[in-house]
Order: structure tokens, then C-alpha cells, then sequence
């Protein structure tokens, strides 16, 4: 044990080696520094035949945007979608997580995992850490006992809802839901009122924006929907800024040559 | 100030037709007060890849050093070269690991996979989360600056001696406008069949 | 390391009790972009009012214009910005009735920073750029800080996307770190200045949270003021 931590061999688990120097450092006055957010606007709805799950792509670092185009819609089993706001790193790493622990329990128990068990393993894994880990999520899946829809927040709470919203932009989603959701919705007006209360999100909440992405998932298929709808298009520049070549003063040049001895054709892997 | 401001820096990397860049400056600074000018934060560390770190100097080297520990254990192990999708892959898990302690450091990776020779960007917050963007990545004291510039310069298919010049104009004017970065700059330019490395002359105050 | 302070529970706060706090301040976001040729100035600013992460306004002119040769393009806190503009609005008009003329752009600046500096320690919360033709037709842009400090420029970027803007500005209209001798910098045209200020606010709305919806761009020449909209992203 001794040897594998003085060789840096990862262990397993969170590291607090560095705490105690950094609450030294941040003791001297200086601002601990931002961590990406998704500032976010992440829905779910129950419909006719299953759920659909819906989320914004922006990615922000305080007031500036650090990713346009992030995947917010997370796989936790064939069955189970899970969509993360808070702090990015906290929601890919927890859903992460918890889809090889639904996998695993999966073969073990030689069955379609149910929602409730991920909703539980999630629960469970943010209040043990006392939300300290800030992922707030939709969870969205169908199985044998129907479709479902949780909502979980930092803190380790769960609500089990027809149709939920979270993050900045939930607001601005709700509002959508709260006046057209209904039960027993077709596939059709799903999609279009979970694409509506994402755009009311992206274009109404700062902290949401550029495209929509989708997941709808039917008792035995599952639709992800990667960039549903391009909200939003960068601008046409008008001038063309190429540099003539040599417009940068350049001090001095070394050119290192890579021998290329064989070339290897990617055949890609047949998965059926 | 924040932590990550301490040292000063800033490295940015972008992506052209069948080619990546990565440039750094050479700044090494306590708050305002520059202690040298040719400390770069931008490391070869595969024959195709290129890992960038800005933040606080003691831990960008000592990032460097643990992560080289443990790609060399994985490529002992596995009898192959990594590539730099797995690297950044390691890389994010590291850095989660330690979410309650962090590293104050932003890493970029540029390079070409190995195999199939395509291009890969990517670049971190200090708790490991990922963004793998068609365009540029940034870190650095001057994140801001560089947005503005590459936003506005950069576009698709740059051949290898026009992303040169986008990159370079990008990085040594957006630190022009940054007290904390600047002192010189070194571009990388990696390609299939070889590495350009240009260090540019710019404004030393 | 105090980690069970009532302050880490902000829901268990005893209700009714309330803490008054005084911020006077508010960041509405915006920014501004003002470029000068020989005989003509364009100044551009976006159109979005917002705080935190909500949009007040899509479409609300952060240019005001001060006379037939002045611009003032100002963002920051917005209720500091109309009470300033409407003081120098106010000045410029007693000015007229006193002097039977029109302050010149140079004069303006010059009682902007006085004005601003007369709020040495209560400061508007302001980002001001003043554009405009000085007595002898010349371009001219003046930026500002909240406390009156003053400089005479020919491009300049401010507010909220300022810092993103102003290197663009120096590559693109001050042809910085090209390798171009002093003496053969292109001449900037009015096209390409009303170009390169369009292309700024492009970059600026994919990035920056705060600054979006639309540009407004006025450009200055000794005919008058013409006005250019151009729309950006809306999210």
C-alpha cells in the first residue's frame, strides 16, 4: 500500500492528498477557481408509449460559453437514459458510474434492470456524498412495470413525476409543461412539447443554449436523437481572414521528420 | 485572483485538414512578476501527441510527471503506443479522482491518433471534464482573449501552413492583451509524416 | 475548516428573518465596438439587456446619440447608464443655449470624464465608448473606466465581451504582429471597418452569454449618422 501510493498507482476511489495544501493555498486569499458548468435546461416527459428525455448542449465556465456543442443526455442501460445539469464533471463521472454498476447488476441478475434500481443507486451515491457531488438529473427509462420519470437532486432527494424539469433553464421548461402536458400524449406531440420546453430553456435562460437534443425510449427500442434540432447557427463572417503566408515573425524552425513504415487500413468492428 | 492565475500561461491548440496545432508561450510568473521566459507548458509526450498544461507551475509538473507514469505503465503493458483519445480518457479520470483535492491546472491534448492519423482536440476543466469540440480548445490566463480570436479566425480545413498563421496570430495577440501570458511563443505543428516546431518572435513586456 | 455553519444550509434559514443588504450595483451585460477612420467613426453595440441568467430586453440601443458627430455606446449597469447619458444629454443642451453651438466630440469627451469622475466614490457602474468626428472632420473614439479616466483611441472593444473583442481589433484594424511596416498599413475603408465590427459580434455571441440578439451599428461621417442592424444568435 505503502509503495503503490509513493508510486502514484490509482487506488480506487477519490484522492485527498491535495486538501489540506490547497485549503492552505485558498486560505491566502485567492478565489478557488471555477469548474465547467452546465448551466443547463434538462426535461423529461412520460407519453403514450414511454418517456422522452430532452436537454440544451451549452457548456458554460462563468459568463463564457466552453462548450457549444456537450452531449447532456447520458447512457445508463439499454432501457434507462439519465440527463445531468450542475457541475459537468459530477454528472459524466456519476452516470458514468452508476451505468457499469447497472450493467454488472444486469448479468448478475440475468434480467432487465428496473428504473427504480438506478434511481436508488444513484440517490443513494449523491446523498452519501452529502452533495458535495453537484449533479442534479432527470432520469428517464421504460421497463416491465411502464415507463418512468425521477428527478434527482444534488442533495440525494428523488421525486418520481410524470414530467420534470432541472437546471437554470427548468423554469422556462415547466412553464411549457404546466400548460400542454397531458397524459397518454402520442410519440408525434411529444417530441414536439419536450423540443418546445428545450427551446423556451435555450433561447429564455442564459445558462441554456445552442442545439436540442432528444432521447425517446419505447417499451423495447431506444431513440437517441443527437442534435434534434440545430437551434442555433453561428454567423455568416462577412470577411475572409486568411494571413499571407509569413505574416507571423518567426524566430527559428526545426522540422522533425516521422518515418511512416506501414500503414494500417481501420476496418470498423461489426456490432450486431 | 484565482489559483489558476498564480503562475500565468496560456496554450491553445486547433485543428486542420488531416493536421493539429498546439502553441504555448513562455511565461513564468508569480503574480505579476516574471521569474523566466522559456518555460514552456506544452510537452511531446507521444511520437503524434502533445499534451499542454497551464495553471499553477508545481502542479502542471506534477501532472506531467504522474500522468507519464501512468502511460508508460499502460503502454508496457499493452505492448502498443496510446492514442490520444484513451490519454485524455485517462487523463479525466485522474483528474476526478481528485475532485475534492484538485490539481489547479487546464490541460489541452492535441495530436493524431496513432492508427487511423485523424486529428484529436480536446482540453479539460481542473476537475476532468471533457470537451472534444470540431474547432479550437483554449486554457490559460488568457482563455477569453483566445476565444475571441479563434472564434473569429479559425475555419475549417486549414492546411497545415495556414493553421500556422491562425494559430499564432490567435495566440500572440490574445496575449498581447494578458499581463500574464506572453514572453515569446513556441507552435507545434503536428502532420502525418512530420512535426513543425516554430518559435515566433513577439512583444517581451 | 468551518463546514456546519447555518450559511451551508441556506433552506434551513429561519423564515421572516430577513438580512438587508445594500447592492446598488447591477451587470446588464452588453458590449460595445467603436473603430475610426479618417473621415468617418462606426460604432456598433449588441441589443441585449440581461442580468444573471435572465434577458430583460432583445432589442434595447445601447447607442445614444449625442449630436450629429457624437456617439455614446455605453453598457454596464443599465439605471447608471440612462442617468448618465441623460446628465450629459442635459449639459449638452445648456451648453447650446449658452455657447449657440454644438459641443464638438473632443468637448464631450472631456465633460464625460469630469462628470464621471465627479462620482469619485459612489462610481456609475459603467463601460462607456464616446465615437465621433472631432473639429476637424477626423475619426475619434474615446474609452472610458467607471471613474473618468479617459483615452483617445482609434478601435476600441468594451463590456461585457471587451476583452474577447479588443485583440481582434488589434490583429484586424491594427494590423498588430503581421509584420507590416509602419508606413504601409493599409488605409482603413468604411466597409471594411463596418465589416470587421459585424465579424467581432459574431464571435462575441457564440462565446460570451451575455451579448447576442442583435447588433446595432452607427456610422459616423460628416452626412450623418447612418444606422445598420444585423441579427445574432438568440440563445
Amino acid at each position: 500500500m505503502y509503495m503503490d501510493s509513493a508510486r502514484d498507482v490509482p487506488s480506487g476511489g477519490f484522492n485527498f492528498d491535495n486538501c489540506r495544501r490547497n485549503a492552505a493555498l485558498l486560505q491566502g486569499g485567492f478565489k478557488p477557481p471555477t469548474t465547467t458548468k452546465t448551466g443547463t435546461t434538462i426535461v423529461g416527459i412520460i407519453y403514450k408509449d414511454g418517456v422522452i428525455l430532452g436537454a440544451d448542449t451549452r457548456a458554460t465556465e462563468g459568463p463564457i460559453v466552453s462548450d457549444k456543442n456537450c452531449a447532456k443526455i447520458h447512457y445508463l442501460a439499454d432501457n434507462i437514459y439519465c440527463c445531468g445539469a450542475g457541475t459537468a464533471a459530477d454528472t459524466e463521472t456519476t452516470t458514468d458510474l452508476i451505468s457499469s454498476q447497472l450493467e454488472l447488476h444486469r448479468l448478475n441478475t440475468e434480467r432487465q434492470v428496473p428504473v427504480v434500481c438506478a434511481n436508488n443507486m444513484l440517490k443513494q451515491m449523491l446523498f452519501r456524498y452529502q452533495g458535495h457531488i453537484s449533479a442534479a438529473l432527470v432520469l428517464g427509462g421504460v421497463d416491465k412495470y411502464g415507463p418512468h420519470i425521477y428527478c434527482i437532486h444534488p442533495h440525494g432527494s428523488a421525486d418520481k413525476l410524470p414530467y420534470a424539469t432541472m437546471g437554470s433553464g427548468s423554469l422556462a421548461a415547466m412553464a411549457v409543461f404546466e400548460s400542454r402536458w397531458k397524459p397518454d400524449l402520442s410519440e408525434e406531440e411529444g417530441k414536439v412539447l419536450v423540443r418546445d420546453a428545450i427551446a423556451s430553456g435555450i433561447f429564455n435562460d442564459l445558462g441554456s443554449g445552442s442545439n436540442v437534443d432528444l432521447c425517446v425510449i419505447r417499451k423495447d427500442s431506444t431513440e437517441y436523437l443527437r442534435n434534434y434540432e440545430l437551434a442555433n447557427k453561428k454567423g455568416e463572417r462577412q470577411l475572409n481572414y486568411s494571413f499571407k503566408k509569413g505574416s507571423t515573425p518567426i524566430l527559428h524552425t526545426t522540422i522533425k521528420d516521422l518515418q511512416i513504415t506501414e500503414r494500417v487500413h481501420v476496418v470498423p468492428m461489426e456490432i450486431s | 485572483m484565482s489559483i489558476l492565475a498564480y503562475n500565468g500561461g496560456c496554450v491553445v491548440a486547433m485543428r486542420g485538414k488531416d493536421c493539429v496545432a498546439i502553441a504555448t508561450d513562455h511565461r513564468f510568473g508569480v503574480q505579476a512578476q516574471t521569474i523566466s521566459t522559456d518555460f514552456k507548458k506544452v510537452f511531446h509526450i507521444a511520437p503524434r501527441m502533445f499534451l499542454g498544461l497551464t495553471g499553477l507551475q508545481t502542479d502542471i509538473l506534477t501532472v506531467r510527471d504522474r500522468l507519464m507514469f501512468r502511460k508508460n505503465i499502460y503502454e508496457t503493458k499493452e505492448n502498443r503506443e496510446m492514442a490520444p483519445k484513451p490519454f485524455s480518457a485517462m487523463l479525466s479520470n485522474f483528474l476526478y479522482e481528485h475532485r475534492f483535492g484538485p490539481y489547479f491546472i487546464e490541460p489541452v491534448v492535441a495530436g493524431l491518433d496513432p492508427k487511423t492519423l485523424k486529428p484529436f482536440i480536446c482540453n479539460m476543466d481542473l476537475i476532468g471534464c471533457p470537451n472534444e469540440p470540431d474547432d479550437f480548445v483554449v486554457a490559460g490566463t488568457c482563455a477569453e482573449q483566445l476565444y475571441g480570436m479563434c472564434e473569429t479566425l479559425w475555419r475549417p480545413d486549414l492546411e497545415p501552413d495556414q493553421l500556422f498563421e491562425v494559430i499564432a496570430q490567435s495566440m500572440v495577440n490574445a496575449f498581447d492583451r494578458d499581463a500574464m501570458s506572453g514572453w515569446g511563443a513556441t507552435v507545434y505543428i503536428i502532420e502525418a509524416d512530420k512535426i513543425t516546431e516554430r518559435s515566433l518572435k513577439t512583444r517581451m513586456d | 475548516m468551518n463546514s456546519l455553519g447555518i450559511e451551508q444550509f441556506p433552506d434551513y434559514k429561519v423564515p421572516g428573518v430577513q438580512h438587508v443588504d445594500f447592492h446598488p450595483y447591477e451587470s446588464n451585460g452588453g458590449s460595445v465596438v467603436a473603430i475610426a477612420g479618417d473621415d468617418f467613426v462606426v460604432i456598433a453595440a449588441d441589443t441585449r439587456l440581461s442580468s444573471g441568467y435572465t434577458i430583460h430586453s432583445r432589442d434595447q440601443s445601447k447607442l445614444f446619440q449625442m449630436s450629429s458627430r457624437t456617439v455614446l455606446g455605453s453598457t454596464g449597469c443599465w439605471c447608471d447608464t440612462l442617468s448618465l447619458t441623460g446628465l450629459v444629454k442635459l449639459r449638452m443642451q445648456m451648453y447650446e443655449h449658452t455657447h449657440l453651438k454644438t459641443m464638438t466630440t473632443d468637448a464631450v469627451a472631456q465633460m464625460l470624464s469630469i462628470i464621471m469622475y465627479n462620482r469619485r466614490f459612489f462610481p456609475y457602474y459603467v463601460s462607456n465608448i464616446l465615437a465621433g468626428l472631432d473639429k476637424d472632420g477626423k475619426g475619434v473614439v474615446y474609452s472610458y473606466d467607471p471613474i473618468g479616466h479617459c483615452e483617445r483611441a482609434t478601435y476600441r472593444a468594451g463590456g461585457t465581451a471587451g476583452s474577447l473583442l479588443q485583440p481582434v481589433l488589434d490583429n484586424q484594424i491594427g494590423y498588430k504582429n503581421q509584420n507590416v511596416p509602419a508606413d504601409q498599413l493599409p488605409k482603413l475603408t468604411k466597409e471594411r471597418a463596418v465589416a470587421v465590427a459585424s465579424d467581432t459580434f459574431i464571435s462575441a455571441a457564440e462565446r460570451d452569454i451575455y451579448t447576442g440578439d442583435s447588433v446595432l451599428i452607427n456610422i459616423i461621417t460628416k452626412d450623418g449618422i447612418e444606422e445598420k442592424t444585423l441579427q445574432l444568435r438568440k440563445d
